[in-house]
Parts: structure tokens; sequence; C-alpha cells
């Protein structure tokens, strides 16, 4: 059997998602974020939602998201995500709303509004891309930058006295009312990407059926903003972010 | 039982070369170029083992480009 018996429309396993379009990404080779998209892609397909999805992009390494997925998209001012898709989705209740924020957006100067948005029950999924780092800007301090974590705006590593500690946002979000999932998961693997992909899937069927709000925190990497390759970011990842930051659902009320 | 065996197609001009999907085969099938190079000027991942693939879809599922598509046929 030669390579050309194989390759036919039949014996497809695995193809990029339609709804991923062909303009190439201006993603870091390796990064985190190309995966995050494909499952959303993915997800949003198997789910027939193509005509019916809302999202709103952030502003961070994803501000271009709605050049890839093609779905409806809102971008909104920093941070502001989840009050528009609050809005959104009170406006549409038939339809599936999504933000997708980075840890700068989403746990800096977002925090009121993702808080409240959360603390409200808003039927909305948020997924949260932490690498830890401001990657779109250089590579500064994040409030999730680990202890001891060399940023350009920390070169000597973060120190407690100076920069504060972590900032543990999903935790928080696990403590309020109106969180109905929260989980934090990871893209590093095989293994941890279908994981990923079935936490989403699940924020995204919460969102539409009105069953309150989601957290998809997925911790990732940023190789550049690192300084490593892709391979040893995702080393890295495994050995320092994850005692920080441990894998699995928060809090899962359905 | 027919043994199953897979053939990958990768998108090169797409491919930003960054090797996960080489570090997640498990039969290492794939491999980066060393000196060819895309218009974009990365290395791009290759085929290197014609009969080995068995079509798992690891590196495409890895790839966060989606440049890999990944066909499995069972050998008769």
């Amino acid at each position: 059997m030669t390579t050309n018996d194989i390759i036919k429309p039949e014996n497809l396993v695995y193809r990029k998602p339609t709804l991923l379009n062909d303009t190439p990404m201006h993603y870091c080779p390796g990064c985190s974020h190309g995966v995050a998209h494909k499952l959303i892609a993915e997800i949003i397909e198997e789910m027939g939602m193509e005509e019916k999805t809302i999202a709103i992009s952030p502003v961070g390494c994803a501000v271009f998201a709605y050049n890839y997925i093609d779905v409806d998209w809102i971008e909104a001012a920093h941070g502001r995500a989840p009050a528009v898709a609050s809005a959104v989705k009170r406006l549409w209740p038939d339809r599936l709303v999504f933000t997708y924020q980075g840890d700068g957006d989403l746990a800096c100067i977002g925090t009121g509004e993702t808080i409240h948005a959360l603390n409200r029950g808003e039927h909305i999924a948020i997924i949260f891309i932490n690498n830890a780092i401001y990657g779109m800007t250089g590579g500064q301090m994040a409030p999730t930058t680990l202890m001891g974590m060399k940023t350009s705006t920390c070169p000597y590593g973060r120190e407690a006295d100076l920069h504060g500690y972590p900032l543990h946002i999903t935790d928080i979000a696990a403590t309020l009312e109106g969180t109905t999932y929260v989980t934090r998961q990871a893209v590093h693997t095989v293994a941890a990407i279908r994981k990923t992909k079935k936490a989403i899937r699940q924020a995204f069927e919460n969102s539409l059926n009105g069953q309150g709000a989601s957290l998809v925190e997925v911790v990732s990497t940023c190789n550049a903003g690192w300084k490593m390759s892709p391979e040893q970011a995702n080393k890295w990842m495994e050995e320092h972010m994850f005692k920080y930051y441990p894998l699995g659902d928060l809090k899962n009320l359905l | 039982m027919g043994k199953i065996k897979g053939a990958i197609i990768v998108d090169t001009e797409r491919c930003k070369g960054c090797g996960l999907c080489a570090v997640a085969c498990p039969l290492h099938v794939l491999e980066l170029t060393k000196r060819e190079v895309n218009k974009k000027g990365y290395s791009f991942a290759r085929q290197i083992m014609e009969d080995t693939c068995n079509g798992c879809a690891s590196c495409a599922v890895i790839c966060p480009d989606a440049c890999i598509t990944v066909y499995k046929k069972k050998e008769e």
C-alpha cells in the first residue's frame, strides 16, 4: 500500500477545522493560543453553532482572534470582555456567548468585570489563557507571574516584598456563587488537549442552556516571552506552572 | 488482522517549525527540515519514515497552526 492509496477522502482522520480560516496566525511558533483556537473552532463546528455564536475578543495576543475563527466577534476594550458578553447574552439568550481572554486582560485590568460577571451568574463562558506573562507587549510581569520568575520588568525574578504574590483568579472564581463550572486545564500534550476540549465543550453548553457562568483556565506557554524553545517551554510549564496552578476541576455543579 | 497504516500531509507554507509535532509523535515519524525553509523562512515539519506512521493523529492534534491533515487505512 503506497501513501497515495492512503491519502483519500474516505480515509481522513484529522483535518483543520473548517471554521478556522486560511489566514496565517500571527502567534509565535509553538504558541498555545493556536491549539486553543483550534479546539474552539472544532467544538463550535461539532455543536452546529456556526451561525449562532457570538465571541468577545480581548486586548492582548488574542486581539486578532476574529481574523482566524469564522464566527461573529466583538472586540472589547481592555479587560471589559465579560461586561460586553453579559450584555450580548442578555439581549440574545439563545446564542452561545463566550469571551477569550489572556491573563493580562482577565486577571489584571479586567479583574473587576470578570469577578462581577461571574458572581452575577451571567450565562457566559470565559476561556482564560494563563501564560504568566504579558506576551504581546514584550514579556512584562503579569499578576499571574510565578514567584522568582524572570520577566522584562522583574529581571531578577518576582519578589514578594516588591511585587506581591501571584493571583489565583480561578480559585477566587470557584468560591463565587454565580459560577457553575470552573476548571483548570492545559494544552501541552495530546491527552491534556482532549481534556481541555471536553471542558470547553461543557462551558459552551452551560452558556447555551443558560446554566450560569463557566470559567475554563488554560495554563499555557509563552515560549517567546519565557525565552525558550516550544519544547522547553512545555517542560518548564509542567515543572513550574503546575505547582502554582494545579490542573483539574475546581467546581462543577452539574 | 490487517495493520493500520497512516499518512500525513503538512501544509508547509502554514507551518512555523515549532517542532511540537515531532515531539508528540510516538513513532518519531516527523522531523523538521534542517536547510530547507518555506516562504516565511521557517524550517517545516515533514514525514521522514514513509511506512511507520499509524495515523494516530497526535501530531495534528498538537499542531498550534493546524497544518497537518491525517489519513488512516487498514491494510488488507
